[in-house]
């Protein structure tokens, strides 16, 4: 039982430190919802955060799907294009899709429509996987190239055009969409039960299963993980297919939030994600990650931006503040860690030239008396 | 446990097995076998082809030739998983472990606890890393971070972890690099049990002694080949060391020209702490002088703080005391670029990495580090860099077409003239050598050394960092040898043998120490 004794003391202590990079974020958070409410009696009603936390919420399904790829040590710069797509698709299917070489015109059902419009942004997102374990291009690489080829399919099916008519026909049995996409179950929206959805999966994934444990050997050291018989293709893909399937979940969303398809939707939402996941404290370099603090993230920006915009701060100081935050948060965060690992060495060195000396004196006070 | 008879207790058995890497061959075809419930200990020098072997057996790297059976059947391992389904496991040289997951998670990576509904059994794994750590008498939390732990502990969770694989045959590659006399002492006591059940193991140490001591069947490994095999209680330390010796040698320095001016480079009580162990120093209390026109060889095993002091001399890494003087003038306070200013040139370790850009020509690389003198108000001069590209290809002697070919032509050996002669550019007064002549062949290894004696004769004060006992012993004026980050001794080369300096430098260690890692 003796032995059991460190090992309770040793685990909480890492909880802390771990605490200590997630509480930064949730400081942040807690500060802009602070300075907001002071600016504004508007920013802290019951309406208004139900309205920022869906607008929270759509960045928060990205960003955790861009985490399982971070985590790997990638990156993911198509879901922004996803997004457009997977919706376009959505639009293009409600308004019936004109089968080739007839006249006749299919009206697939809602749920079939949705199923289809996941499965596009998940095909994309293997696709990415495909390229980057097998082909071996460079993650930021291949999903730039996806960037632009999935934004370039979703402006090729619409002709560039947007579509309006989603509400479907009765008598096509595919109506009802926008009234399931956009319910809100107990006053909640629709996308913010999936935001809880997604990382109540997600964590489960990362913190239950041995894929989890695999995605972060394989980011924390690629080596180890390959020796160790991690499966480290198959990871490798599956997070982008994953990726994408957030991708194509939101672009759904984000169709019934506007009432509309466009194919210019998701532009830069990519950029959003990547630093939701920065400020919740993930390593672009891998290994170093969780979903808890990813959805502060989601928080710090969308709070943030939503706060500037209901005080009236104009779109182009938005931009600067919104960018100057990612990086204090990151930089913060470095410096962090260089403190305490300056702090630790210091520590060893003066422990070791201490005992040293000591074991000299020993030896001299033995000399002397023998 | 299969009940043993002679011919049935052999579990694995190689058959000539080779490597090649690209032209050079790594292991030519060996013959070689491991039984159960033995030790069997592989010895040679850096090179000989013990690591490589072990690689092959573990599934890490597949032969170039040759046939592999496991209990009798003809196999093909087809990667580390393979090997470890067939009771094949390995504790790598170097550490392997994910710093960022927890002792437990890194101890089942790869074969993970499932419960019925698939996901991870944690109380399982944990209870199994905690009997694990408790069979190793060690209190390390199943809980605690890998890259938190000390070197020595994360050691023994590579060997925990080859542990919890049940293996028939486990592999150790330098399973106490890292550890103190203590946990070498628990560490043998496992084997001793482990080997009792049946279990083959094959140990690779530099620690002769250490490798002797735990060891049932010897095996002697040199330059690719297998040499030697014998029982451990018919051999003796001298022996395996008479086998593993023996290599080609190269040219005798020894009794080049001794124009020793001044002392140049002075080191006195040079402390550095080993950045992987923060515990343990690197280099400890160590003091040196370098004459000008003295060529001054550290001779060491891995770890004993070769590289360690070459770097704290130039300025890479921190010393924690000590003073170090060029010409009387303290150095310590001064950044890299300032100590090459004043003098101090460092050919590094890895050229391939750390001395040569390898997307540039030769000539690009030989003036990298002088530019901004061959520059006129501010523009580069391209006539100018060509001229001095040109005679310093002269002066090292790189055989080359010119300036303008690629590096990546070169051999390793004029590669390697090329980073010193793009160090020689600066005017060092002290050159320090890390390894100068891995990875070269024997012809190429006596050129390196003749131009460092021909430096040498020009007044430069050389000090030459090496693991090669044979090129400790013909290329210097002066050889010290290193242990644990300590002086062990200082030697004439030309009055010292070869097994007089390897017992010097620790592969020789006694098994009794206390066990205090300062």
């Amino acid at each position: 039982m003796s032995a059991t004794t460190p090992v309770e003391k040793k685990s909480r202590r890492i909880d802390w430190g771990q605490l200590a990079v997630e509480g930064r974020a949730l400081i942040a958070l807690l500060l802009i919802v602070v300075i907001f409410s002071a600016l504004s009696s508007n920013f802290l009603t019951p309406d208004n955060l139900i309205i920022m936390t869906r607008h929270v919420a759509m960045n928060a399904i990205l960003a955790i799907g861009m985490l399982l790829v971070v985590l790997n040590g990638g990156i993911d710069l198509s879901v922004g294009s996803v997004v457009g797509l997977s919706g376009v698709i959505a639009g293009w299917l409600l308004e019936g899709w004109r089968i080739p070489f007839t006249d006749s015109v299919a009206y697939p059902p809602v749920w079939a429509v949705i199923i289809i419009s996941l499965m596009v942004g998940a095909f994309f997102g293997w696709i990415n996987g495909f390229v980057v374990t097998r082909w071996r291009v460079a993650p930021f690489v291949a999903t730039l190239g996806m960037l632009f080829v999935a934004r370039g399919f979703a402006l090729l099916i619409t002709d560039g055009q947007t579509f309006v008519n989603l509400r479907g026909e009765p008598e096509l049995g595919n109506e009802g969409f926008l009234d399931i996409v956009f319910a809100a179950p107990l006053g909640i929206p629709m996308a913010v039960w999936m935001m809880v959805l997604v990382a109540v999966l997600a964590s489960i994934l990362l913190n239950r299963r041995p894929f989890g444990r695999w995605l972060y050997a394989s980011g924390g050291n690629p080596q180890a993980a390959k020796l160790s018989g991690v499966p480290m293709k198959k990871v490798g893909t599956r997070i982008y297919l994953l990726s994408g399937l957030c991708a194509g979940l939101v672009g759904i969303l984000l169709v019934a939030d506007l009432k509309a398809a466009t194919p210019r939707g998701g532009e830069l939402y990519e950029l959003n994600a990547i630093a939701a996941v920065v400020i919740g404290g993930a390593s672009l370099a891998g290994g170093r990650g969780t979903v808890r603090g990813t959805i502060i993230g989601a928080f710090v920006i969308g709070f943030l931006v939503d706060g500037l915009i209901l005080v009236g701060v104009s779109f182009f100081w938005q931009q600067v503040i919104k960018g100057a935050v990612i990086v204090l948060a990151v930089a913060l965060d470095q410096w962090q860690q260089r403190l305490k690992e300056s702090r630790e060495a210091k520590q060893t060195q003066t422990q070791m030239l201490q005992s040293r000396q000591q074991t000299a004196h020993a030896v001299s006070e033995g000399r002397s008396t023998s | 446990m299969t009940q043993a008879g002679v011919e049935s207790d052999v579990v694995i058995e190689a058959i000539d097995v080779g490597k090649n890497f690209g032209v050079t061959q790594a292991l030519a075809g060996v013959n070689f076998t491991v039984r159960a419930g033995r030790v069997t200990a592989l010895f040679g020098e850096n090179g000989a082809g013990k690591s490589t072997l072990m690689k092959i057996l573990a599934g890490i790297q597949p032969p170039s030739f040759g046939q592999i059976l496991v209990n009798g059947v003809d196999v093909e391992l087809k990667g580390p998983t393979d090997a470890l389904e067939r009771g094949i496991a390995i504790i790598h040289q170097e550490l392997n472990l994910c710093p960022n997951l927890t002792v437990r998670d890194n101890i089942f990576l790869g074969r993970e606890l499932r419960r019925r509904t698939g996901g991870i059994d944690y109380k399982g794994e944990t209870q199994a890393a905690q009997d694990l750590m408790e069979l190793l008498e060690e209190e390390i939390s199943p809980n605690a971070i890998a890259g938190d732990l000390r070197l020595g502990q994360q050691q023994l969770v590579e060997i925990a972890r080859a542990l919890s694989a049940d293996a028939r045959v486990l592999i150790m590659d330098e399973p106490t690099s890292a550890l103190s006399a203590p946990e070498v002492r628990v560490l043998f006591k496992v084997i001793r049990d482990l080997t009792a059940k049946g279990v083959a193991i094959v140990y690779i140490s530099h620690h002769l002694e250490e490798a002797l001591a735990i060891a049932d069947d010897i095996v002697v490994f040199r330059d690719g080949n297998l040499v030697a095999t014998a029982e451990s209680d018919e051999v003796d330390l001298p022996w395996v060391v008479s086998k593993m010796v023996g290599r080609e040698a190269i040219q005798d320095f020894r009794n080049s020209a001794r124009n020793f001016g001044e002392t140049v480079l002075s080191v006195k009580g040079l402390s550095v702490i080993n950045p992987a162990d923060p515990l343990r120093f690197a280099v400890n209390n160590v003091d040196l002088d370098v004459r000008a026109g003295e060529v001054v060889t550290l001779y060491g095993l891995m770890g004993a703080g070769r590289t360690e002091i070459l770097e704290t001399i130039a300025g890479v890494m921190p010393q924690v005391e000590g003073e170090i003087t060029v010409g009387g003038q303290p150095i310590g306070s001064m950044s890299i670029q300032q100590r090459l200013d004043f003098g101090v040139g460092l050919v590094p370790e890895d050229r391939q990495r750390d001395g040569l850009v390898q997307l540039m020509s030769v000539g690009d690389n030989l003036t990298l580090s002088n530019l901004l003198k061959l520059s006129k108000g501010g523009l580069l001069s391209k006539s100018e860099q060509n001229r001095e590209a040109e005679e310093q290809i002269r002066n090292v002697h790189v055989k080359t077409e010119g300036p303008k070919a690629p590096i990546t032509s070169l051999s390793g050996g004029n590669q390697q003239k090329v980073v010193i002669g793009k160090i020689l550019m600066t005017n060092p007064r002290v050159l320090l050598l890390d390894e100068p002549t891995r990875g070269i062949d024997v012809g190429a290894k006596s050129e390196i050394y003749s131009l460092i004696f021909e430096l040498a004769e020009q007044g430069l004060a050389v000090l030459v960092a090496t693991s090669e006992v044979g090129e400790a012993l013909s290329a210097s004026h002066r050889l010290i040898v290193l242990a644990r980050g300590r002086i062990a001794a200082e030697f004439d080369p030309r009055d010292v043998t070869r097994e007089e300096v390897m017992a010097a430098s620790g592969e020789a260690v006694e098994m009794t120490g206390n066990g205090d890692p300062l």
